[in-house]
């Protein structure tokens, strides 16, 4: 099976986020950036369906320059080849926008199988897997928690609301979008590292895959404001222990 | 184009309860914007679903009936909708963000040439200008977003979000659209769902529940909540994340694909709050949040909070419990 992961670098998960003055994103200048956690877990699914039926994994991300540490840290823990769509003003294009570049790299390659994690931790729209399924004309299934290869297609678990599940079948080529949790993730080995090196990563400039309109955009980011009053309970962690169990006592009233 | 069209969700003919929040918040819009507001849902042989939606303040109803729509698939959902939108041009799509609508309505947008907001918390109108407000970075910010075509627009509104008690009565004329499907276009082929097991715990009656997050860094620090819960006389619960890693069981997880509660006290260990965790304990009556960051998400909801180091200030929590009660 050809599988393509679509990947994307998003700000660790612990960054203090500060709003940057045009107001509409945040500033990245003073970020460290990581994979996406579901995309990880789209990836480590990737892996172990080529090494239960063999085939080819292809790691594919649109972002700016930087974001090619993140696709060196996929092909170390196992992807065989990656494409990056370099788009330095990522922050600017919609998840249609995003979608349309990622086809147009997925097309030229004809996989079998696009796997993508469930959403993003940075915008969290929860769409690009869907996008991407009717830009290519694939079928798909969301929220995936086992894939099984039959003949002629795949047999995938869906995860449900409430505890409840779903086992759907569909041909090939197909796009899945993966939960998080689905498998256990893998670290990369030493010898994975120096491997990547040697590893094919195509850039592509955006520009090459035609320019894309949005069809909605931030039109502005800002700290949330408090709805409730929170009562702040300060002091030393004694203190503050002290002062929770009296208001769980008298305000509460569950002591 | 003109008009809200609002999608509500039924499966084996019951509703989903979000359904009627967001047909409360198409009502609201409509008013706003001075246009009428349409429901619809899709199904076989949907007619008293239909006819209690000819029960609420609409323009109409519109019955999506077909065979074909019996089981929820995205590919057929997505044709019979692509069709009724087509015909009726709403301006304004709205949809319940359920784990089905994140199946199908992005393909549905984009099929229209749109992009759908997903998981809208709040909507701002302004004459015409309509401003859809939602989280990003997991909570951590919030971000107004406008559309820049002429539409129509997709927007899914998170649960809770409006009310369905808001909801108007009144009385509306059902039509029944029959939209052209064949076999051929549905290409996901769905089995019943089914429950893996029968829940062991129910933590939906718990009145305390202590519940961890990645704060906890480790599983060999989980029986400092553990300790916390027992000595409160409550049950322990987690975010997601935790039962991913298997350091608690799948069952104790409260969150959009977990259990949702609303116990008299919930105490959120190292949890930053996500909103797919919060939509599981908002409806507590007090909250109470644990986390070193001052900025986490969870402290917008607390009505307590303590900012400092968990594994400092559980194991004195603990035991000014256990002094409170003895």
């Amino acid at each position: 099976m050809k599988i393509i992961v679509a990947i994307k670098q998003v700000p660790a998960r612990d960054s203090q986020l500060r709003i940057a003055s045009s107001g509409t994103w945040i500033q990245e200048d003073d970020l460290t950036f990581e994979i996406n956690e579901p995309d990880a877990y789209a990836l480590e699914e990737a892996l172990q369906l080529k090494e239960k039926h063999g085939g080819e994994v292809i790691a594919l991300c649109a972002g700016p320059e930087r974001a090619a540490s993140t696709i060196r840290e996929a092909l170390a823990k196992g992807a065989d080849r990656a494409i990056h769509i370099v788009e330095e003003n990522i922050a600017a294009l919609d998840t249609l926008a995003i979608a349309k570049l990622l086809a147009a790299a997925i097309r030229t390659e004809s996989p079998d199988l696009v796997l993508t994690g469930l959403q993003s931790d940075d915008l969290g729209y929860g769409q690009a897997g869907v996008v991407l399924a009717e830009l290519i004309g694939a079928p798909h299934a969301t929220i995936i928690m086992q894939v099984e290869q039959t003949e002629g297609g795949l047999r995938v678990k869906r995860e449900l609301e409430d505890g409840w599940f779903q086992w759907v079948t569909m041909p090939l080529p197909a796009v899945l979008t993966i939960q998080s949790g689905i498998n256990k993730l893998r670290y990369a080995t030493l010898m994975g590292i120096k491997k990547a090196k040697t590893k094919e990563l195509k850039a592509i400039p955006a520009a090459d895959l035609g320019a894309a309109g949005v069809a909605i955009k931030l039109a502005q980011v800002y700290l949330p404001s408090r709805t409730k009053q929170t009562q702040m309970l300060e002091g030393s962690a004694k203190e503050q222990a002290v002062k929770l169990v009296e208001k769980l006592k008298f305000e509460v009233r569950v002591l | 184009m003109a008009g809200i069209l609002v999608v509500l969700e039924q499966t084996g003919g019951a509703w989903h309860k979000m359904s009627w929040e967001t047909l409360a918040a198409g009502q609201q819009f409509g008013q706003a914007l001075g246009q009428p507001v349409f429901a619809t849902v899709l199904g076989q042989g949907i007619g008293a679903l239909a006819a209690e939606l000819g029960g609420k303040a609409l323009a109409k109803v519109h019955a999506i009936e077909h065979g074909l729509l019996e089981s929820y698939t995205a590919d057929g959902y997505t044709a019979a909708l692509a069709q009724l939108i087509e015909k009726n041009a709403p301006s304004l799509v709205l949809f319940p963000h359920t784990y089905q609508v994140r199946d199908f309505a992005p393909k549905l947008a984009t099929r229209l040439g749109q992009s759908l907001v997903s998981d809208v918390t709040r909507v701002k109108i302004e004459g015409s200008q309509i401003t859809f407000i939602r989280q990003l970075f997991q909570g951590k910010l919030n971000a107004d977003v406008q559309a820049s075509t002429a539409g129509p627009h997709f927007a899914s509104i998170q649960a809770g979000a409006y009310r369905a008690e808001d909801l108007a009565a009144g009385s509306a004329a059902v039509e029944t659209f029959t939209p052209q499907l064949d076999a051929s276009m549905i290409r996901q082929k769905p089995e019943p769902p089914f429950r893996e097991s029968a829940r062991a715990v129910d933590l939906t009656s718990c009145d305390i529940i202590v519940s961890v997050g990645r704060g906890i860094q480790e599983a060999s620090n989980i029986p400092l909540v553990e300790e916390l819960a027992q000595a409160l006389g409550g049950e322990i619960a987690a975010s997601r994340p935790i039962c991913d890693n298997g350091w608690l069981p799948m069952e104790r997880q409260i969150g959009s694909s977990g259990q949702t509660v609303s116990p008299k006290v919930y105490v959120a260990v190292g949890i930053s709050g996500a909103i797919q965790h919060v939509v599981g304990m908002k409806g507590a009556k007090a909250i109470v949040a644990i986390n070193k960051d001052p900025n986490a998400p969870i402290f917008e909801l607390a009505d307590y909070g303590v900012v400092g180091d968990l594994f400092e200030i559980l194991p004195l929590l603990t035991e000014e419990v256990r002094k409170a009660k003895a």
